[in-house]
């Protein structure tokens, strides 16, 4: 009795598991064949499964061709300042407002804060045509400005998202902060921040990949090439190299690198960002 | 002074925000609706207030309008469910203690932080009907079913079967709500099963009488974030069919950024956006009353 038990648990385990291995498979065949796409040589590209089969003939040189016949070192650097910029903007702001939510009182705190969380529903299209003349009034169409300035206000969800982590951390070390006679800015700098760090990496890291990764806001306000960021760039190759699939999955994995790299080295900060935001409270 | 600072010293903290929300999102909303009620293209600083006449003209004449709302409609609706039902499947087979679960995880996880132009073309390789991957490992089965190649499908190339090829690709970004439910399953008290275990209940009785009420408030997350999601798509549609073929998959954000920044009507943009926004709203509210008495938030 106890064995047949026993048989079928590691029957069933054996299930699961080749059921999870059919899903991973699924799931990394995509990124396979783009990687062996970017390193076939011209006139392979329709070899069909033989190239799955054979790797021998593997063209790297591909991924320089791609780099070379676009500037993409110019997207990459525009890309960058965009993106470092806005995450410090965001970071900063975030972090003081969420200390105003955690620590501070005053009135209609609890309603701002509501009113705070309803606005991630607000889809960023509505108020999207408005923004911009907002922005070209200001003679800011064709800059980095609109991609960069509006994160000073920091971003509901990293606000939440800090708060909640704030709320954690014990009131004790602000009151003797308070005692030895450190402001609330000195609070916030000098206590909160550095007992914060994985929570601030988490917010890190989803700005970051949000705002790498962002085609719409580039889309409406840059439109000399030599301002593109990599999104834009990588549309202006294909609309050029329509044909050479190759350099096309080469560059498109260059473009991918960094939040590939990004989510190897830090991926429990994903995972905990997505739990806080996901079961609140 | 000191008295003051005390009560409302909190609000410079968040004032940023504040401001923020003042000038980017309550002044535009509010600009956006007047503008919605204007004739208006977009360059010129001279607009004509024309009242409901946008929204008379969206609903009663313009095919494309109805066309991108069942086309982000049908997309919402197929979408949100399989992406449930697929990271909740994943979620179960995960928290099964098998040998590799870290692996698999990463695996099962890794789409979701790609998105944008690349991530796109990614599919656009893979869908190709001439060599991308779905097609080559098609192509032995049609042969050997004796099927000629010119049924293979066209994927995003088809206009039947493109929206079917963006809803496929959505697929593989289950990671976030594979990574909630798994922790809702590890919430679960192992002590509910135990007592399911000394009345007789079989593996299905208690994965419909425990595991989806315990996890019914995650559920309830998913598909309300699923939702406004799907509702918001533009860079499927405009980096790999431009909301073709034959506007198959015009998505409805697609179609307002065509309106506004193609055709330059900026007014009959705002009224389109305006929709959008309330038809989020509907839907989302409707979830929450639909799923009323079905959502089990502990020890009531």
């Amino acid at each position: 009795m106890q064995t047949s038990t026993k048989t079928i648990r590691s029957v069933q385990r054996t299930c699961v598991w080749l059921l999870l291995v059919s899903g991973a498979v699924v799931f990394a065949i995509p990124f396979l064949w783009m990687v062996r796409i970017a390193l076939v040589p011209d006139d392979q590209i329709d070899m069909g499964l033989r190239l799955l089969a054979d790797w021998s003939d593997m063209r790297y040189m591909n991924f320089a061709t791609a780099m070379t016949v676009q500037p993409f070192h110019r997207y990459f650097l525009n890309t960058y300042i965009i993106t470092i910029l806005g995450l410090c903007g965001e970071v900063l702001a975030s972090s003081f407002v969420a200390y105003g939510f955690a620590r501070k009182q005053f009135p209609g705190k609890n309603m701002i804060f509501i009113f705070m969380l309803a606005t991630m529903m607000l889809p960023p299209q509505v108020t999207m045509i408005p923004v911009f003349i907002l922005f070209r009034t200001f003679g800011w169409v064709d800059t980095i400005l609109p991609l960069t300035v509006p994160s000073l206000s920091g971003a509901a969800f990293s606000i939440f998202l800090l708060r909640q982590f704030f709320m954690t951390i014990p009131r004790d070390y602000d009151d003797a902060a308070d005692i030895d006679g450190c402001n609330s800015f000195q609070i916030y700098s000098r206590i909160i921040l550095p007992s914060s760090k994985p929570a601030l990496l988490t917010v890190v890291i989803f700005s970051f990949i949000g705002r790498w990764n962002d085609l719409l806001g580039p889309l409406i306000y840059l439109n000399s090439p030599d301002k593109y960021t990599l999104q834009l760039g990588l549309m202006a190759f294909r609309g050029l190299y329509s044909t050479q699939w190759n350099l096309l999955m080469a560059a498109s994995i260059v473009v991918m690198l960094p939040c590939l790299v990004l989510f190897f080295v830090a991926q429990r900060y994903f995972i905990s960002g997505i739990l806080i935001g996901g079961l609140k409270e | 002074m000191g008295k003051w600072m005390k009560r409302f010293g909190g609000l410079t903290f968040i004032s940023p925000w504040v401001i923020g929300f003042l000038v980017f999102t309550a002044f535009p909303i509010f600009y956006s609706l007047y503008l919605s009620s204007c004739h208006w293209n977009l360059i010129s600083t001279e607009s004509t207030f024309i009242g409901l006449h946008n929204y008379r003209e969206i609903f009663s004449e313009d095919q494309r309008f109805w066309n991108a709302l069942a086309v982000t409609t049908i997309f919402t609706f197929v979408t949100v469910p399989l992406g449930i039902i697929g990271s909740l499947g994943v979620a179960l087979l995960l928290n099964q203690n098998v040998p590799g679960m870290r692996v698999f995880r990463t695996i099962f996880f890794l789409p979701a932080v790609l998105s944008g132009v690349a991530y796109c073309y990614l599919w656009v390789n893979v869908f190709n009907p001439d060599f991308g991957i779905l097609n080559v490992l098609l192509r032995p089965l049609y042969r050997y079913l004796g099927v000629s190649y010119d049924y293979l499908p066209r994927w995003i190339y088809g206009a039947k079967t493109a929206l079917l090829s963006v809803v496929l690709m959505g697929l593989w970004g289950i990671g976030p709500g594979m990574i909630t439910y798994l922790a809702g399953l590890k919430g679960i008290s192992p002590s509910l099963y135990e007592v399911a275990d000394i009345d007789g209940a079989g593996p299905l009785a208690k994965f419909r009488s425990i595991t989806l009420p315990m996890l019914s408030p995650v559920t309830l997350f998913n598909m309300i974030m699923g939702i406004i999601g799907s509702f918001q798509v533009f860079t499927q549609g405009y980096v790999m069919t431009g909301g073709g073929p034959k506007d198959a998959t015009l998505f409805y954000v697609l179609y307002v950024w065509q309106k506004a920044f193609q055709e330059l009507q900026g007014g009959y943009a705002s009224a389109l956006a305006w929709i959008l926004f309330l038809v989020i709203l509907a839907f989302a509210l409707l979830t929450l009353r639909l799923t009323r008495g079905f959502i089990y938030y502990g020890g009531e």
